[in-house]
């Protein structure tokens, strides 16, 4: 057959494959990443409405925690890894990355600019 | 991992930056396949984050209709965030029991991943027909256009998922575990974990960030 499901001395890995390992291993990786991510969301619903901490701290911590998850969902469920045969995968996904860091990034920054910068609408209506 | 006979250069060199490696010949179809799809799930990501940038810009603008704080309920999300959790992890042991084609378990965990999949969808269609009863449709202010394009766009995707999920199972039923479905059903899995990463992204953002503004 052409295609095998597994190249046995291939030098890269399809993003979402695993090197081989028997499917206790296997599962296991997903319990452990489907705990991992309970845990973390569970956090971040705690942390938003907890006044436990100081109030500001609360949106970073927040958006630490949802990027945290986001790396959790990366290793464990589609096995995104450092490793040699991942190189491919993981330079597609640090591009796709620095695409949307500068567009949300870009947008927040020149729109908060923009409303820093204009006067009120209604001002602008009087002048006219 | 290349066992080949380069193997002892992979430990100083792992990712073959100065070693000339023999070539190997093309990829096999599985990884040019799940790559492909890899590429167009992080365009789709890109996609989303156009819409991420819109909401972040116009959650302000409420054009004094409703705050976030005002119409999430922090409940209904929670539920929705834990069936999308343990539906990624059903559609992961689907992908075992499929590459040990054990059509038993790959039936169960499919089953499973859908009834999830659908329980997210009726919760999700009930908060939406709930807020625009109230009058609180897309069109009442930037705010509100923001959050449902973004959640809906999310919807959207969870929807298509779940008819692409029922084709697998078809698929698998009359042809079963031929490689031409187990790729297809690899770019499923890969599919159902990144729409699950963009909810990581819609409930911190929009819900929890929203409700604390």
């Amino acid at each position: 057959m052409s295609d095998q499901t597994h190249m046995p001395a291939g030098h890269d890995l399809a993003p979402g494959d695993e090197e081989q390992h028997s499917v206790g291993t296997r599962i296991l990786g997903y319990v452990v990443g489907l705990v991992l991510a309970l845990l973390l969301t569970a956090t971040s619903f705690f942390i938003a409405g907890t006044d436990l901490v100081w109030q500001p701290s609360i949106p970073v911590a927040l958006i630490v925690l949802a990027i945290a998850q986001m790396g959790v969902h990366l290793v464990f469920f589609l096995h995104i890894t450092t490793g040699p045969d991942n190189t491919n995968n993981v330079l597609a996904l640090a591009f796709g990355l620095l695409v949307v860091f500068l567009v949300v990034g870009g947008t927040v920054w020149i729109m908060a600019h923009l409303n820093a910068n204009m006067p009120p609408m209604d001002q602008i209506m009087m002048r006219q | 991992m290349a066992m080949t006979a380069t193997a002892g250069h992979a430990h100083a060199d792992p990712h073959h930056i100065g070693v000339v490696i023999e070539h190997p010949g093309p990829a096999s179809k599985r990884i040019v396949t799940a790559y492909g799809f890899w590429i167009f799930l992080l365009s789709d990501i890109v996609m989303f984050s156009c819409f991420f940038a819109a909401y972040a810009v116009l959650s302000g603008q409420t054009a004094d209709g409703p705050k976030g704080s005002e119409i999430f309920e922090q409940r209904n999300v929670a539920i929705e965030t834990v069936c999308l959790l343990l539906s990624s992890f059903t559609c992961g042991m689907a992908s075992i029991a499929a590459d040990v084609r054990n059509r038993f378990w790959f039936y169960l965990g499919m089953t499973v991943t859908c009834v999830l999949g659908l329980i997210f969808l009726v919760l999700e269609f009930r908060e939406f027909a709930d807020l625009v009863a109230r009058g609180y449709g897309p069109s009442r202010s930037a705010f509100l256009t923001a959050f449902f394009s973004l959640v809906g766009c999310h919807g959207l995707h969870v929807s298509a998922g779940v008819l692409w999920l029922l084709t697998m199972m078809a698929q698998v039923f009359a042809k079963g575990f031929r490689a031409d479905v187990l790729r297809r059903m690899m770019c499923f899995a890969l599919f159902w974990h990144a729409l699950d990463i963009v909810w990581v992204g819609v409930f911190s953002v929009v819900y929890l960030l929203g409700s604390g503004a």
